[in-house]
């Protein structure tokens, strides 16, 4: 009974030591000298110009929430893509009906001006 | 593998609400340059309205016919058919009360337009749902609509608020909803409702899953105790989508319930106990608390948990009885509850605060400058009250009576106690319209437009003729309900 | 299958009371939402699990956890819009404050 765990175990324990030595190597063996640039926090190489805490542009709402909806729309598709072989036309123009309906949506947003950010 | 051979005239109707509300979508960038103007919205709403008008012929001339299918998902039968005719009766009513509403308070007609007509495609797909999918799908499509339509009127601080109440306890009844398809999914191994009806084990998943699922229709139809965002919304949403919704949404959901509850077969006789004791509490609670209120459009709200109440005994008559007085009511709460709404639009401004506007003071004194409007709104009222020869009246007997023939006999003079009670609300406001001298709060804050004038004569209309052949048309729709029952 | 359905289950339910109790007790509309989508979630166990030891040939559960998953966005995507308005005419998102309408 226990033994079918084995496997979920072999797994943390893999994950553990994978991070651990993610964690401890660098501090082993890399080079250490410390400056006040390198105790910022990482913003993809740029110098971080305010404190993370702070209030986001409505714009940012809009691209999320445009974002939300048309990303969940392609989950659609996986299963679609894989029965297409034996769903043949018909399944192509199921798809395109409803891809149809979405671009109906996209060029609302669109002419709405929802992608202009000003 | 074969592939699903799917018949499109099941959903012809709802393909063309769609196909309207796509095309009602884009209208608005027809004709670049235009300012959005009140004959632009006229404009829009027009080929709203003629989507109406086409889907509902549709749904009128597959009347009678067999019933069909889609994979067992979605089914069109004569119920099925008689839901669609109501809730686009209810659209259609409540479309020529936004006709001239409104480009008062917003210029965003195009959104308007479409968003309402894809809460009429969800309320038909959910009433002809036979599965739990699309069951969910549908009622999620209708909900979503609602929402954003409750909370139009973006000025208004209590437009804002119905919404966010009306989403966040619309969003928390459909995770109950969900629960309760995954567990009965769970008892059977299916979602379809044959299939559900057929392997139910009737231990605790499947009593489990049915009560959650019967919660989450509970909130739908503002079930006491699921009914607490009623007021607020129906108070804070455009009086238009008030009406419409009050009327779409109940006609949806006790067809889906209907349906569900067939599938749940065996246990009926478990189920009718809870069903006879939440609609007790639901008619008793509305109209006690519609009793106290000050604001029409609350009360309108109250009044309408009252009748879910009422709709519910004939819910827990059953299949046989009950379905057709059901069907009947909501033909009739359609014509007198969105004419009583549309009187009220008139009474209150747009743009106004909510919350202190069409007050039943409003009402005084009705009958000395707008007789007829009074006249109308009086027989509006009677109608809701249950008295003779309205169509209020016979949808109550029609309940009551199949109540009594099932043997709820405590549940019919339950129900008639309440009807008794609920008159005298509705006649506080007959009495103040006829007996009061107008004062200077009392005045038509919006002027009788052509198009909300329509609205109201057909509404009137239908309260008299549903009364007058009442007889007639339960047979029709008795047909209906012994198909359905039968299957 | 070395797993009993149960547990599944069992954390499932537990999901979807952690959710439940973020939706009754927080006083945010968005931490409120937060619980909802737990709740939704939680049910989508709930789904894959039955369809994986119920009836695994028909993968009716996964196609409603998919269904699921497009509505929960939908919500959320509405639901974010309707704070954000909110927040813009009133200047808080704490349904305690939130509370014109009553009676």
């Amino acid at each position: 009974m226990m033994i079918d765990y084995l496997p979920l175990l072999i797994l943390f324990v893999v994950a553990a030591v994978f991070a651990a030595i993610a964690i401890i190597m660098p501090s082993l063996i890399g080079p250490k000298n410390p400056n006040k640039m390198k105790q910022e926090p990482i913003e993809s190489g740029m110098i971080p110009f305010t404190d993370a805490r702070q209030r986001f542009p409505v714009q940012y709402y809009m691209v999320a929430v445009l974002f939300i909806l048309f990303d969940i729309e392609v989950v659609f598709m996986y299963p679609w893509a894989v029965l297409l072989n034996k769903l043949k036309v018909f399944g192509l123009i199921e798809m395109g009906f409803f891809l149809l309906i979405l671009l109906i949506g996209y060029v609302y947003v669109w002419r709405k001006g929802a992608f202009e950010w000003d | 593998m074969n592939l699903p051979h799917i018949d499109f005239s099941v959903i012809t109707p709802e393909l063309i609400v769609i196909a309207t509300a796509l095309v009602v979508m884009l209208a608005e960038f027809v004709g670049a340059h235009a300012t959005p103007s009140p004959t632009r919205s006229h404009r829009i709403a027009l080929i709203a309205l003629l989507g109406l008008v086409l889907a509902a012929l549709a749904a009128v001339a597959g009347l009678g016919r067999a019933a069909t299918d889609i994979q067992g998902m979605l089914v069109a039968d004569d119920l099925g058919r008689y839901l669609e005719l109501v809730v686009l009766l209810a659209a259609a009513l409540g479309l020529l009360l936004a006709w001239d509403y409104l480009p008062q308070f917003t210029k965003m007609h195009s959104e308007y337009y479409a968003l309402y007509l894809l809460a009429v495609v969800g309320m038909m797909f959910m009433g002809k749902s036979t599965e739990l999918i699309t069951l969910f799908v549908s009622l999620e499509i209708l909900s979503v609509a609602l929402y954003v339509l409750t909370g139009f009127h973006r000025g208004q601080l209590a437009a804002g608020e119905a919404a966010l109440k009306y989403f966040l306890l619309g969003a928390f009844s459909s995770a109950f909803f969900i629960y309760g398809a995954a567990l009965l999914y769970g008892d059977t191994g299916s979602t379809h409702l044959v299939d559900i009806a057929a392997r139910a084990s009737g231990g605790f998943l499947t009593l489990a899953g049915l009560a959650l699922l019967l919660v989450g229709f509970g909130f739908k139809l503002a079930v006491v105790p699921f009914h607490m965002w009623t007021p607020d919304v129906y108070q804070g949403a455009p009086t238009p989508v008030t009406a419409f919704m009050s009327v779409g949404t109940k006609a949806a959901a006790f067809v889906a319930l209907f349906r569900v509850l067939q599938a749940a077969g065996v246990s009926y006789a478990t189920w009718s106990l809870v069903l006879a004791l939440l609609a007790t509490l639901t008619m008793t609670w509305g109209n006690l608390a519609a009793l106290r209120q000050s604001s029409l459009k609350r009360m309108l709200a109250y009044s309408s948990i009252a009748h879910a109440g009422y709709m519910l005994i004939g819910v827990t008559a059953g299949m046989q009885l009950g379905l057709s007085a059901v069907l009947f009511y909501l033909f009739a709460y359609a014509f007198m509850n969105i004419g009583a709404f549309a009187v009220v639009s008139l009474l209150e401004r747009p743009g106004y605060h909510a919350t202190q506007d069409a007050t039943i003071d409003a009402a005084r004194g009705l009958f000395a400058r707008k007789p007829l409007l009074a006249v109308v709104m009086a027989i509006f009222l009677l109608s809701l009250a249950g008295v003779p020869p309205l169509a209020g009246f016979f949808g109550k007997l029609y309940l009551f009576n199949a109540a009594v023939q099932s043997g709820w006999i405590w549940l019919a003079i339950v129900g008639m106690i309440n009807s008794v009670v609920s008159a005298y609300y509705y006649l506080r406001v007959t009495v103040l319209m006829f007996m009061t001298e107008a004062d200077e709060t009392s005045f038509l804050r919006s002027p009788l437009s052509n198009a909300t004038g329509l609205a109201i004569a057909v509404a009137m209309v239908g309260t008299l003729l549903l009364g007058i052949f009442a007889g007639p048309w339960l047979q029709q729709l008795g047909q209906a309900a012994l198909a359905f029952a039968g299957s | 299958m070395a797993i009993p359905l149960s547990w599944y289950l069992i954390v499932a339910a537990a999901l979807f009371c952690i959710g439940f109790y973020g939706v009754l007790a927080r006083r945010n509309a968005v931490a409120i939402l937060m619980g909802v989508e737990l709740m939704l979630n939680a049910v989508n166990i709930n789904f894959l699990a039955f369809w994986r030891y119920v009836r695994p040939e028909e993968p009716l559960g996964q196609v409603f956890a998919i269904f699921v998953l497009a509505v929960a966005a939908a919500e959320a995507a509405v639901g974010l819009a309707l704070i954000i308005s909110i927040y813009r005419t009133r200047k808080t998102i704490n349904i305690d404050n939130i509370d014109l309408l009553r009676g």
